[in-house]
């Protein structure tokens, strides 16, 4: 990209002004950048060419009729006018043939107000029609538990065809018949077999498409929109909130500005219902409220109170602290959470839901002390370098990864090597495909020089097809074609690692050996699940490591922070913790926003001994043995930084609230001060501050993060002395429809996972 | 499983084989597929997708696109009335209506026999001997009601020797 010498620009005239666009570029486009409207329905950037509406139509000089601006590249000399009289003719007759059999049901649409068709036939005219013919009516139909469609709304711009298609390589839509009969058609007769994203929905200028959670809701102009990142996985796309008196009504992708771009999943567009399910929790419970052995209602002051007197009596009676954080919880409140297990609780039992070693990966690339950590961003999948990708699937776990490997693929070429064990949907775009039997011995292969050992054995051939053609069958041919794609990862140039959970602890040394060797800057990826699994362990949520991968024997730094001392020796992690519980040694256990109990069960007995405090949205398996619940607030309900499983800090935004719950951060701090601590109070601005000056990596640029950009966070090389422990990365393998606590009480995920289980059941 | 005969199956592959991309043979094959059937039923949709490596979808988009493929049987002979402007100057829509008197069938459809089925069409290709009609693959023109009604009688008459007319070599 950069070494290529840029091409002179092409010099054209545009209603008289002289503009000027790089080779190449769409006539469109050209006067988009020069801030010339050429307005269209079907043109989409990035999408193929449709010509299909012909709402762009421009006069170009030596050009015998009126041309579509969306087909036609930029050429030198070229005289376009975009404003006479017979394009606004021609403008006109499109609107008025376009709303041939539209209904004009603005009133109760739900694209009213926000609909491409209803600004251009206000911009553009056609107050009158000449047909006389009546409007063919057609009624709804629900496509999926999701998805509806009006046909007489449609336009026939065939951008949700487009979408689907090449941008989510899902191919559910397609047209039927021709002429005045054309139809909009999904892929089973009469509904959708798709993954449900919702980008047609985004995607369609007017009404046709439509998402059944937010059909007849509200007006888009009674909504506040914040634009938010999702809570879901750790892409950290942007999810703009549509929110009424406090409450989210709807999530889409309508203002394009996160590193997502145009895409969001059906877990980022959909799942925000489980801030309103009914189950969650809006006061305080505890037991032993008028001598009942049940969790019962109770005041915060009185839970919080209960809370900092048995934790103070077991301090006394010098007892033992285990703390669980969240990878869902933002940077600030992971930060605090373990700034708080450590100065306050004076325990260094922390620990979190791991799903990737990142500790492991920051060792490993600790050689060049002082250089910054060559880490990705997820939009450098998009750029059409080379990338490998091992283990994981990012399809169903990480749907922006994928999204961007497409994308890559599709526009820019991108050679993606593949290693899995499993066909992975990403093969199809796969430059060189290998399914191997394990992933961490498949990276001992490449690092090596000696054939593939008999673990590798069952390898699949690459793909030489090229999209759209489906993928090829797999081809039994062993040692040798993993001998090729060895050699030819090894020619690539400014390779970007993408690697799932797989990969930990020597198998990411191996990585990073074989990575250091090849040309060029090899950049990582190391892909976690949730929302801020990746913030969790830079903030510090280990036994051994304090914010930052800073080891505990430079623990001073962070002593002269906080006032105070920190103990000196590593706590437990989960399993040493689990163990204690269950060998009733550990007094007291302090989970927030995490379900341990949920993959590592404890047996309620083991718990006798211990005093369980939990705080969350739901009574989930580890909050139904708590002794204390404490309401806490979604991600979507409060204001901070999450970083991305690419290590990118974004600023989350506050979109809806719940009345009664907290943030993790103001119950920190609540606990602090119940606990004596004197920490004043909470102010997520203040602890930011404190992280970009405390923590390694995080010193980022305040002003493009406030102003809503991702931010990669550059963790400092150096050695991080850490104990690998591969049994402790529990992934959550998430479908597209499921995601631990918040998927399991999103009303519409369930809906969906349900009718593809029926499906399953049926096709039985 | 196919629909489709051994011999036909043989064909799918010689078409396939003939073009760069496989998908190129989808229009041939579904020519071919329909002459043997009658029609496109489900089943010759999927074994069509399923030698092009295509979506059933995808099939059914270019069915639904050309006016000559069917997702319905058609009767034994499918009358096709040209009505565009050659045959229409030279009394096109009159054949069209004696039809529908003489058969009491409308466009696009089968009288209860199956012996016939009638449809409008446009331009046939037989302009310089309009007005004309096509009955499966058999041209018939410079055409007159009564000259017409020859036809059809000569067409009802094999039809009760089961003969089937006009199909493509």
């Amino acid at each position: 990209m950069a070494d290529t010498p840029a091409k002179p620009l092409i010099n054209l005239t545009v209603n008289g002004r002289a503009i000027t666009a790089p080779p190449g570029t769409l006539l469109i486009e050209a006067c988009k950048q020069a801030h010339i409207e050429v307005p269209s329905f079907c043109y989409y950037p990035n999408l193929s060419l449709q010509a299909a509406c012909r709402m762009c139509l421009v006069e170009i000089e030596k050009m015998p009729k009126l041309q579509t601006a969306c087909t036609v590249v930029v050429s030198e000399g070229m005289v376009v006018r975009s404003e006479t009289e017979q394009v606004h003719r021609a403008r006109k007759s499109a609107v008025e043939f376009i709303l041939t059999n539209h209904p004009l049901d603005c009133p109760v649409c739900d694209a009213g107000g926000e609909c491409e068709l209803q600004d251009m036939t206000f911009k553009y005219g056609a107050e009158k029609s000449r047909f006389v013919e009546p409007k063919r009516h057609r009624d709804e139909q629900q496509w999926s538990p999701l998805i509806y469609f009006d046909r007489p709304r449609c336009i026939l711009c065939y951008r949700c065809v487009r979408a689907c298609g090449e941008g989510m390589d899902v191919w559910a839509l397609g047209v039927a018949n021709r002429g005045v009969n054309s139809t909009i058609i999904p892929n089973h007769e009469d509904h959708l077999e798709c993954e449900e994203c919702g980008n047609c929905v985004d995607i369609c200028p007017v009404g046709a498409l439509t998402a059944g959670p937010y059909r007849y809701k509200t007006r888009p102009w009674e909504m506040t929109h914040v634009g938010a990142v999702c809570t879901y996985c750790g892409d950290g796309c942007k999810t703009t909130l549509g929110v009424r008196n406090d409450t989210i009504l709807r999530a889409d992708n309508r203002d394009k500005s996160g590193i997502n771009g145009d895409f969001l999943c059906v877990k980022g567009r959909y799942g925000v219902d489980f801030t309103q399910h009914p189950e969650r929790l809006k006061q305080p419970l505890a037991r032993g409220v008028g001598g009942s052995a049940e969790l019962k209602p109770v005041s915060w002051s009185y839970a919080l109170g209960t809370i900092a007197k048995r934790w103070l009596e077991i301090q006394k009676a010098g007892g033992s602290f285990g703390v669980v954080g969240s990878t869902r919880s933002l940077n600030e409140e992971a930060y605090t959470l373990q700034k708080f297990a450590r100065r306050v609780l004076g325990t260094n039992n922390i620990d979190h839901h791991r799903s990737a070693d990142y500790p492991a990966l920051f060792d490993a690339l600790g050689g060049r002390e002082g250089q910054p950590v060559p880490l990705a961003p997820a939009e450098a999948l998009k750029a059409g370098g080379p990338v490998l990708l091992i283990g994981g699937n990012p399809t169903d776990e990480h749907p922006l990864l994928a999204w961007n490997l497409r994308w890559g693929y599709r526009l820019n070429k991108t050679r993606l090597y593949i290693l899995n064990r499993d066909d992975i949907k990403l093969r199809r775009q796969a430059y060189r495909y290998a399914k191997v039997g394990d992933e961490a011995a498949a990276v001992r292969f490449l690092n090596g020089t000696g054939a593939a050992s008999a673990s590798l054995t069952g390898v699949g051939e690459a793909s030489e097809k090229r999209w759209p053609q489906t993928p090829p069958s797999t081809v039994e041919t062993v040692n040798e074609s993993l001998q090729e794609f060895r050699a030819r990862l090894r020619q690539e140039k400014d390779v970007i690692i993408v690697f799932g959970s797989e990969i930990s602890g020597d198998a990411i040394r191996e990585l990073v050996a074989f990575g250091s060797g090849l040309e060029g800057t090899t950049r990582y990826i190391a892909m976690s699940d949730n929302a801020n699994s990746h913030g969790a362990a830079d903030m510090g949520l280990y036994p051994d490591l304090l914010p930052g991968y800073t080891p505990l024997s430079e623990r001073s730094k962070f002593e002269a922070l906080w006032g105070g001392p920190i103990p000196a020796e590593p706590g437990m992690d989960w399993n040493q913790m689990r163990a204690a519980l269950q060998q009733q040694n550990l007094c007291t256990l302090y989970v927030s926003g995490a379900n341990p109990f949920r993959n590592t069960p404890v047996a309620p007995e083991s718990l006798k001994q211990t005093f369980l405090v939990v705080q969350d949205l739901f009574l989930t398996e580890t909050a139904q043995c708590a002794d204390v619940v404490l309401p806490a607030l979604s991600g979507y309900e409060k204001a901070g930084t999450l970083t991305n499983t690419c290590g990118e800090v974004q600023v989350q935004k506050r979109g809806g609230g719940f009345e009664g719950a907290k943030s993790d951060l103001e119950i920190l701090y609540l606990l602090a001060d119940a606990m004596g601590a004197e920490w004043g109070a909470a102010s997520p601005d203040r602890v930011l501050q404190e992280i970009r000056t405390a923590v390694k990596g995080y010193g980022v640029s305040l002003a493009k993060l406030l102003s809503g950009e991702s931010v990669m966070t550059a963790p400092l090389n150096g050695r991080v002395p850490h104990r690998t422990a591969p049994e402790l990365l529990l992934p959550n393998r998430d479908t597209l429809f499921t995601a631990g606590t918040l998927g399991r009480y999103s009303v519409v995920l369930n809906s969906v996972m349900e009718r593809h289980l029926k499906k399953e059941a049926a096709a039985e | 499983m196919t629909p489709f005969s051994q011999s036909l199956e043989q064909k799918f592959q010689e078409l396939m084989a003939r073009y760069p991309a496989r998908r190129s043979a989808l229009v041939p094959m579904l020519i071919y597929g329909q002459d043997e059937l009658g029609y496109l039923p489900p089943a010759a949709i999927a074994r069509i997708a399923e030698l092009l490596d295509e979506s059933e979808m995808a099939v059914r988009e270019v069915i639904g696109y050309y006016s000559m493929l069917r997702l319905q049987p058609a009767g034994t002979y499918h009358v096709q009335v040209c009505t565009n402007i050659s045959c229409l100057l030279r009394g096109g829509d009159e054949l069209m209506e004696h039809c529908q008197h003489r058969l009491g069938i409308g466009n696009r459809e089968t009288t209860k026999d199956g012996v016939f089925s009638l449809e409008e069409v446009e331009c046939i290709g037989a302009c310089s001997w309009a007005p004309a009609v096509q009955v499966n693959y058999d041209f018939h023109q410079e055409l007159t009601p009564e000259r017409l009604d020859q036809i059809l009688d000569a067409y009802q008459q094999r039809a009760g020797a089961g003969e089937r007319a006009g199909e493509r070599a």
